[in-house]
């Protein structure tokens, strides 16, 4: 059975791609393939900005820039013969690897029967054999550490819990993906639901939790809902409730949605939550392996942790723990976005160098700019100059660097980025998801951004930078939880490596990068302006005027320096100061 | 706002959470689904029949983004604000809407038709700068775009 792909996210191309949908089945009935071919529309397979998108199964070719003109050849070659359409092909050099992705794109994640054809559920028939110990054991020679954030090793976390002694203990799923930049947890949820559901029971066995509870953001409603209809397939075919597979194992799970705070992706602030509370965190220990939620022993595993764990009990801890390099083993996913070419989740084994990830898989930087940065970790990351983009991707290496690997955001920045406006974006997140609970996070994030912005409107003093530092120091120490440690990086990491950007803020009152609006302004040369006029009819405050022989020029009492002119203009005789 | 069957409807969501421990999140969330906000009578409502105390309900749907106390607008545009978006351009996205509509983030215009909303990240980086009108997903949305989107929800007759 041959299977089409095609990509239909871009709205733009639904004509194109209806004609060409149609034109594919027409002519594979007519060459007798009709029957032995499933052509279907995917949301994703991941190449962007390249027209009209396939890939073909069994053999995974991706064709990008189709149009009607090549289908007869591919039906020729590719279909009929299994033979690859050079001229269409999109050869990334494949450096990726799909552990967590395994299935993701390739079943129908609202399939039981697809996902057992992958093995599925195989990996807990297997733990079901082992025993409890063993799994862990199993679980440490993998080396697996949490993908939520903190790589906690999975082990340990699951060992302690076995350890405490108690009537119920409860297993979570954190689904509550709120890092703005990253999404690999919400297309392993929708894309496929029985193996985090399988991870989790796996994860039950082994630390002798018979409650598991799915928490995801109600955000994600797709999410939820292919993971309820898994759940009640699961308890159909008898694979969820008492005695699965004919062991002593018993197992529920349920659904708990997330309303919309950052915060609750902390392991103890999602128990508040859970428990109907707001999602203030507590101070550890007790730790909730320990104590958690109802006081009970309670496991927190992140969405991607669970994914790898079906594939480790299948492949063995100790092949997994050949992936990657010492202290991070295995793969991670990565959301790489921003300013890259081909924007997407990438799946890596650990100590890639961020240089392959962003020019290798990514393809480089959008418009062919200058690269400035690697944006890792979202709001509790740091930034990555250039010089250290040869580094192995890690656990410890980008915590060395000032960054961490978070929850698996990649955001590229290149010339045109302000650090300070980044700085300001992220603090400006954690300040609205503070929850106020602790002074720390609640005034120290409210003054280090009051103060951010007064650099960025040009009001910076010599001052400014102790104070930051200062403030951060204290943040990081005194704060609850991760969120307000975890602030200030942003922060602290581009003063460290743009110091430059924020002392042109401060004492010359000029914005490097022309993105803080207070500090920049612009200007026509008259020798570069053709009299085309495209700015002035593109300006939305009616600065600037002119005829084609006079040309034009910008009133600057009016002008906002919202910089479109800039961006419209086509012969360079728009300029920044 | 008064709706006849509101103690009905609330009897029926209490109903199918009752017997779970911290059901008052999941109760709003239904309360919700069927309203589009949590309105005063409905939370009035789940306090007496939780028996819970007012501010207790309050309190957690103060904390939580998730819940509105507004009645939405009959079209809700959400504008992603989420870090790829951010880079892309979604802020001038926002300029454009406010221009066009004369509506400001979190409210909704006077004729009540459209509801402007900034989310922090619609986890579809890939497509960045993102909107969505209602369900609709338009992504790669350029500044231009904005107008022709928005014609097409303003002329359209959509009172449900």
């Amino acid at each position: 059975m041959k299977r089409i792909l095609i990509q239909d996210t871009n709205g733009n191309l639904r004509k194109e791609l209806k004609d060409f949908m149609v034109a594919l089945t027409t002519q594979l009935r007519d060459r007798g393939m009709g029957d032995v071919t499933q052509v279907v529309t995917v949301a994703d397979i991941g190449v962007y900005q390249k027209g009209l998108v396939a890939k073909i199964f069994p053999e995974g070719f991706v064709y990008t820039g189709l149009g009607l003109g090549h289908i007869a050849e591919i039906i020729e070659k590719t279909v009929m013969n299994g033979i690859k359409v050079d001229a269409l092909a999109f050869d990334k050099k494949d450096k990726q690897m799909r552990i967590v992705l395994r299935n993701c794109g390739r079943i129908d994640a609202e399939s039981f029967d697809d996902y057992l054809l992958c093995n599925g559920y195989q990996g807990l028939v297997k733990a079901l054999e082992m025993g409890q110990e063993k799994v862990i054991e199993e679980m440490k020679k993998s080396g697996l550490r949490g993908r939520g954030g903190a790589g906690f090793p999975t082990w340990m976390k699951w060992n302690i819990t076995r350890g405490v002694t108690g009537d119920i203990k409860y297993i979570i799923c954190n689904g509550d993906e709120g890092d703005p930049g990253a999404y690999m947890d919400r297309s392993v949820l929708e894309g496929d639901p029985h193996s985090v559901i399988e991870g989790l029971m796996i994860g039950g066995f082994a630390t002798g939790a018979s409650n598991g509870i799915f928490y995801i953001r109600a955000e994600y409603p797709l999410a939820v809902e292919r993971i309820q209809k898994a759940i009640d397939l699961c308890y159909s075919k008898g694979l969820l409730g008492k005695n699965i597979l004919g062991s002593s194992f018993n197992f529920d799970i349920e659904i708990r949605l997330g309303a919309g705070a950052f915060v609750c992706g902390e392991e103890t602030a999602l128990i508040a939550s859970i428990e109907g509370l707001r999602g203030y965190p507590r101070p550890r220990p007790p730790f909730p392996s320990v104590k958690g939620l109802w006081g009970r022993p309670t496991v927190i595993n992140n969405v991607e942790t669970l994914a790898n764990i079906p594939y480790i009990l299948l492949h063995g801890g100790e092949s997994f723990g050949k992936i990657g390099i010492e202290g991070s083993t295995g793969t991670k996913v990565f959301a790489l976005t921003g300013k890259v070419r081909n924007s997407g989740l990438v799946e890596v084994p650990m100590g890639i160098t961020l240089r392959e990830i962003v020019f290798d898989i990514g393809g480089g930087v959008l418009n062919n700019r200058g690269i400035k940065a690697i944006q890792t970790g979202g709001p509790s990351g740091g930034v990555i100059p250039e010089q250290f983009f040869d580094t192995p991707v890690g656990y410890e290496s980008l915590q060395k660097l000032g960054s961490i690997m978070g929850s698996g955001g990649m955001i590229v920045l290149d010339e045109n980025d302000c650090m300070i406006d980044i700085s300001k974006f992220y603090l400006g997140f954690c300040v609205d998801e503070s929850c106020g609970k602790c002074a720390p996070c609640r005034i120290g994030g409210t003054q280090m951004l009051a103060i951010l912005t007064r650099i960025s409107e040009g009001k910076g003093e010599a001052d400014d930078l102790k104070q930051l530092n200062e403030i951060s120091v204290a943040m990081q120490k005194a704060s609850l939880c991760g969120l307000g440690q975890t602030a200030p990086n942003p922060v602290v990491s581009t003063m460290k490596y743009f110091a430059d950007e924020y002392k042109a803020h401060i004492f010359d009152k000029k914005c490097p990068s022309g993105k803080c609006a207070s500090l920049v302004s612009y200007s026509i040369l008259k020798e570069k302006c053709t009299g085309c006029g495209m700015c002035a009819r593109i300006c939305p405050v009616s600065a600037i005027s002119g005829s084609r022989a006079d040309k034009y020029t910008i009133d600057k009492a009016k002008c906002i320096s919202c910089g479109q002119c800039f961006d419209v203009c086509k012969f360079g005789a728009v300029v920044r100061e | 706002m008064v709706v006849e069957t509101l103690t009905e409807d609330v009897k029926k969501v209490v109903e199918r959470w009752k017997d779970k421990e911290g059901n008052l999140i999941m109760v709003l969330h239904d309360v919700q689904d069927r309203y589009g906000y949590v309105p005063r009578e409905a939370a009035l409502e789940v306090s007496r029949q939780l028996n819970a105390p007012l501010a207790r309900i309050y309190e957690v749907m103060t904390f939580y983004n998730y819940f509105r106390l507004q009645a939405p607008g009959k079209v809700n545009i959400s504008v992603c604000l989420g870090t790829a978006c951010y880079l892309k351009g979604a802020p001038d996205l926002i300029a454009e809407i406010r221009h066009i509509l004369n509506v400001e983030e979190g409210k909704t215009t006077k004729d009540g038709k459209f509801h402007l909303q900034i989310v922090r990240c619609l986890g579809c980086c890939g497509l960045a700068p993102v909107i969505t009108v209602d369900h609709k997903v338009y992504s790669a949305v350029k500044r231009s775009d904005v107008v022709n989107i928005i014609a097409e929800y303003a002329n359209k007759d959509i009172d449900k």
